[in-house]
């Protein structure tokens, strides 16, 4: 297929500051959409959604801070443009951030807690049921030193639970997990994102 | 991770993890203020060493693992992954590192050797290893033995890039030699690499190694570290190149740009101004033999 133009391609952004971007844009690719690595706020400009990847949430706010990000993804949002993060990337979605206090951009009402479950040697693998469809779908599900939701706010919508609490979940356009679904084969959570992103190109 | 024929490799999530850090800047720490420095400079993780590698070089003696109670300073000083180096085939350090929930043990050859036979089982442990190399076969005998994370070795403590350079061309060539060979002359080129046959098949059909690459040894300026990411390294190790130059704190905040903005010349000049002194290197090719920390592991 030819690519004719900017207008009638859905891109994706997956921001490449540092972390595990490139599984990301793996993941989307295999769904059909073009990846785009997004490492400056210009390059936000180009993008229909934006996935905020795993990673280290200090590291990232360094780097979100010192390349002026901010204001970025703010208009962003308020654009109605989508955005996925997943583990780090939640970490800096969300409103409020503790263990430690940290700056977050509060685009999701819920409260995270970092590396809760504890060390790398306490990192694990499980599966569960996510509400991504009118059938609930199986997901396999790699949670690496992963914070955990504590507290979800009235808007929020809880899409997969592990254990009785919270580890997917959406507030209007904003997505989140605490976990890692671009380090397994399937592209069952990328395919929900990139219909978010799709819906919101047309309008919805 | 991925089909291997059946072959053993790290675990998911212990690869996930190396995953997570790719684009960032480990830095060598030898107490937790170091550590502190590193954080604040944008790290994505520190590793806790008892001397780095320059000072090893030259006070010379036994370079062990780091003392536990500097780790566990570093642990309370910091919130990024925290990792440790043991000797290479020091099994025991590792479980002491292990128990005390290190977050990667680099198995190294910074550090005096602890068998000169055997590298450890890393399939032992509940943690990820990271281990050096310095070409194809030796990235894929440390993978075959269970590492979750490779790093070219480069030459540690020289601040000279060469070495560096050397290993990661070697390991990206090796691999896009395997990619161009027949399957009748793989088990002939695995011989000759001394590598596990199906992790030789697996790279020459996927053309990149299962768990990622990473590159150490002589990154003293943005500039190296952005030379390694260009050359194909997917994050980088920083040791006595931050904190043996005249200003570590803004040397790591720049080595940090330079890492994610590796293809960026504007923004490479931009943070490479006004950093004071680099660390004073070493001509590599004028070292002898026995002082090479590289040639230490098989």
């Amino acid at each position: 297929m030819i690519r004719s133009g900017r207008a009638d391609t859905m891109r994706i952004g997956v921001l490449a500051l540092q972390g595990d971007f490139a599984l990301h844009a793996r993941a989307l690719e295999k769904c059909g959409v073009e990846a785009v690595e997004v490492r400056k706020p210009v390059e936000l400009d180009e993008v229909d959604g934006l996935i905020m990847p795993g990673g280290e949430s200090t590291t990232l706010l360094k780097l979100i801070d010192a390349w002026d990000f901010v204001p970025a993804l703010e208009k962003f949002n308020s654009a109605g443009k989508p955005i996925f993060g997943t583990c780090a990337g939640l970490i800096l979605l969300a409103r409020e951030v503790e263990s430690p206090k940290q700056l977050s951009l509060g685009l999701i009402d819920v409260t995270v807690v970092r590396n809760a479950y504890g060390r790398q040697r306490e990192s694990f693998e499980a599966s569960g049921t996510a509400k991504l469809g009118p059938d609930p779908s199986q997901l396999e599900m790699v949670f690496i030193r992963a914070p955990r939701i504590k507290r979800v706010g009235p808007g929020v919508q809880v899409l997969a639970e592990h254990g009785g609490e919270p580890v997917m979940a959406r507030q209007d356009r904003v997505l989140v997990a605490t976990f890692h679904p671009e380090l397994t084969d399937s592209t069952k959570v990328h395919r929900y994102f990139c219909d978010l992103v799709e819906r919101s190109r047309a309008g919805a | 991770m991925a089909d291997l024929n059946g072959l053993r490799i790290a675990d998911r999530k212990h690869i996930g993890l190396a995953e997570m850090l790719k684009g960032g800047v480990i830095m060598d720490v030898t107490n937790a203020e170091q550590a502190k420095i590193a954080e604040d400079a944008g790290a994505a993780a520190v590793m806790a060493l008892e001397r780095v590698p320059s000072d090893i070089r030259r006070d010379g003696g036994v370079a062990r693992m780091s003392p536990v109670k500097k780790i566990q300073e570093i642990q309370k000083a910091v919130t990024i992954p925290v990792m440790a180096k043991a000797r290479i085939g020091h099994f025991v350090e590792a479980q002491i590192l292990e128990a005390l929930a290190v977050d990667y043990i680099d198995e190294s050859e910074v550090l005096t050797p602890a068998d000169e036979h055997f590298h450890i089982d890393k399939f032992a442990f509940r943690i990820p290893f990271v281990c050096g190399c310095r070409d194809l076969g030796e990235a894929l005998r440390r993978i075959g033995e269970g590492a979750a994370m490779i790093r070219t070795k480069g030459e540690a403590g020289s601040g000279n890039i060469v070495e560096a350079v050397r290993h990661m061309r070697a390991v990206i060539s090796g691999m896009r030699r395997l990619t161009t060979l027949g399957p009748e002359e793989l088990m002939t080129e695995a011989k000759t690499l001394g590598a596990p046959y199906d992790l030789v098949r697996w790279v020459a059909k996927a053309g990149k190694l299962p768990v990622p690459n990473f590159s150490a040894g002589g990154i003293a300026t943005p500039a190296d570290a952005a030379l390694m990411m260009q050359l194909g390294a997917e994050a980088v190790f920083v040791g006595s190149g931050i904190f043996k130059s005249s200003d570590p704190a803004k040397r790591a905040r720049a080595i940090v740009q330079a890492t994610t903005h590796f293809k960026d010349p504007d923004v490479l000049a931009r943070v490479s101004e006004d950093l004071g002194d680099a660390m004073v290197g070493i001509e590599t090719s004028k070292l002898a033999e026995k002082d090479l920390l590289q040639t230490r592991g098989w």
